[in-house]
């Protein structure tokens, strides 16, 4: 075990980085609303429901254990000694957050920007799982990304864990570099949102006879839209935030994070409004607003490391890979995620954390001079190899082992009679005509 | 074939491990770490079979 105190910021900095961190919760409350408006009528009390109990539970258990085992860069770790180099691979803090000093230090800052970024990443499977999760398996897989594979990830990357260290231990760049959460908040979420996809299957009425999908529209593209904004303040401070704390960045240089931030979610949605213009005709509202998402989801890793003009193309090529993807996902894998999450977030967060290492410079941790372009770019390609061969087998596999116990969809009459009446027994919109295509198979 | 996948997956995220801490020259370490994400995309490609399209049901 190793124990040391974290790195020092200034009282300025770490004053502006805690009003950074209370702007996260917008991010929460947009991807609650856009999973909301692109799922059902009959599930959008449930769904917003199982947001907030899904933020809630990964609160508490992130307060619990979830922290304890992420750890801050310096704080006491477990370390096993590989070929003569450290290997820090889980913290070792105490439960409760006891002995953490809750006074605007770097660690405590770093526990509560946690805090909320694990809520964050709680909400992005409920995209996938829309229609059909069962509240209870919702918290109960929350409280296995909250307390389990979050944590372990976010400590190799933001804990000063083995993926930090590459730089130090290998000579790889600076190491593995997410500023503000590509890999470890929206990789992370969006992996999860592909298994849970996966275990639960595709909604009743989703594909034919034949095989082929059928269009569920979303009930509400306002929320949509409405959300979109709302996120965009809300990643305003997740990447400025996580610049300041992971990235060594001065608290002034969040202005380039907010501009690179919006940058690269306005050219994503624009390729994406673009793209489903000249392929359908007319742009499509939640294909546009998924590419925003993808867009924030992208601009994360790379925030403080690139100019305003290399933001906007890392946008556009994530619009153009999320709309694309959601395609994909839906035609080719027969995946049914009425969120769009997967794309959103998991294709999204991996371009994110690749443009590190193909469009960003990375100085070394203190300097301003230019950084080992092909070390950084292999620790960014192993940063991705960890995502896809660890942490999505871990993610799946804990939900299925959830799965076996007991069943995470709801069974086919409280789908047909929807999620609001079934599991909450009262609708989001009580006074709106109930459609009999509602209640028939498609 | 699920289970094939995923272990698949484990193991390129092992190669690129190994490649990681036992090759010290550019090149080779560079050719084992792509070795390793293309048997994930093996494994990957693997899982997604492993999870057939599904068929509607007439009511």
């Amino acid at each position: 075990m190793t124990s040391a105190g974290g790195p020092a910021i200034s009282d300025t900095a770490a004053a502006l980085c805690l009003m950074f961190i209370f702007l996260v919760p917008f991010a929460g409350a947009g991807l609650a609303l856009i999973n909301t408006g692109l799922g059902r009528a009959r599930s959008a009390a449930h769904l917003m429901m199982s947001s907030l109990c899904a933020v809630s539970i990964a609160a508490m258990v992130y307060f619990v254990w979830g922290f304890a085992l992420q750890g801050f860069d310096g704080g006491p770790a477990h370390v096993l000694n590989v070929g003569g180099k450290a290997w820090d691979w889980i913290g070792a803090q105490p439960l409760f957050l006891r002995h953490l000093a809750l006074n605007g230090s770097p660690a405590s800052l770093a526990a509560l920007l946690g805090m909320m970024s694990v809520g964050l990443a709680a909400l992005i499977p409920l995209g996938s799982g829309a229609d059909r999760w069962r509240l209870g398996a919702t918290c109960a897989s929350t409280a296995l990304l909250a307390g389990v594979t979050y944590p372990i990830f976010a400590h190799w990357v933001w804990g000063g864990g083995w993926l930090a260290q590459l730089g130090a231990n290998y000579g790889l760049g600076r190491g593995f570099v997410d500023a503000g959460g590509s890999g470890t908040i929206q990789a992370v979420g969006g992996l999860t949102a592909l298994s849970v996809a996966w275990i639960l299957g595709p909604r009743r009425g989703k594909y034919t006879m034949e095989g082929m999908p059928t269009a569920i529209p979303g009930h509400n593209s306002s929320f949509v839209v409405l959300g979109c904004m709302l996120a965009m303040v809300g990643w305003w401070g997740l990447n400025s935030a996580g610049a300041v704390l992971f990235a060594g960045a001065g608290a002034g240089e969040a202005v380039l994070v907010a501009i690179n931030t919006t940058l690269c979610a306005a050219a994503s949605a624009l390729m994406a409004a673009v793209i489903t213009g000249v392929r359908f005709g007319k742009p499509d509202v939640s294909l546009t607003a998924n590419g925003w998402i993808g867009g924030l989801a992208a601009s994360s890793a790379a925030c403080i490391f690139v100019r305003p003009p290399e933001a906007a193309a890392i946008g556009m090529v994530a619009g153009a890979l999320v709309t694309l993807s959601v395609e994909w996902f839906e035609l080719r894998m027969s995946v049914d995620d009425p969120g769009g999450a997967i794309s959103a977030h998991a294709m999204g967060g991996l371009w994110g954390v690749l443009a590190v290492g193909l469009i960003a410079r990375v100085p070394p941790l203190g300097s301003s001079a230019t950084g080992d372009a092909t070390g950084q770019w292999l620790a960014q390609i192993v940063g991705v190899a960890t995502l896809i061969g660890f942490v999505l087998p871990l993610t799946y596999g804990l939900n299925w082992v959830l799965n076996r116990f007991r069943p995470q969809r709801v069974g086919p009459e409280g789908e047909r009679q929807g999620m609001d009446l079934h599991e909450l027994g009262a609708g989001a919109y009580p006074e709106f005509m109930t459609h009999g295509d509602d209640f028939s198979q498609r | 074939m699920k289970l094939l996948g995923f272990l698949l997956l484990l193991a390129g995220w092992g190669l690129v491990l190994t490649a990681i801490v036992l090759l010290a020259t550019s090149a080779p370490r560079i050719a084992f770490v792509l070795a390793g994400i293309g048997v994930e995309i093996l494994g990957l490609v693997l899982v997604i079979r492993a999870h057939p399209a599904p068929r509607g049901e007439r009511e």
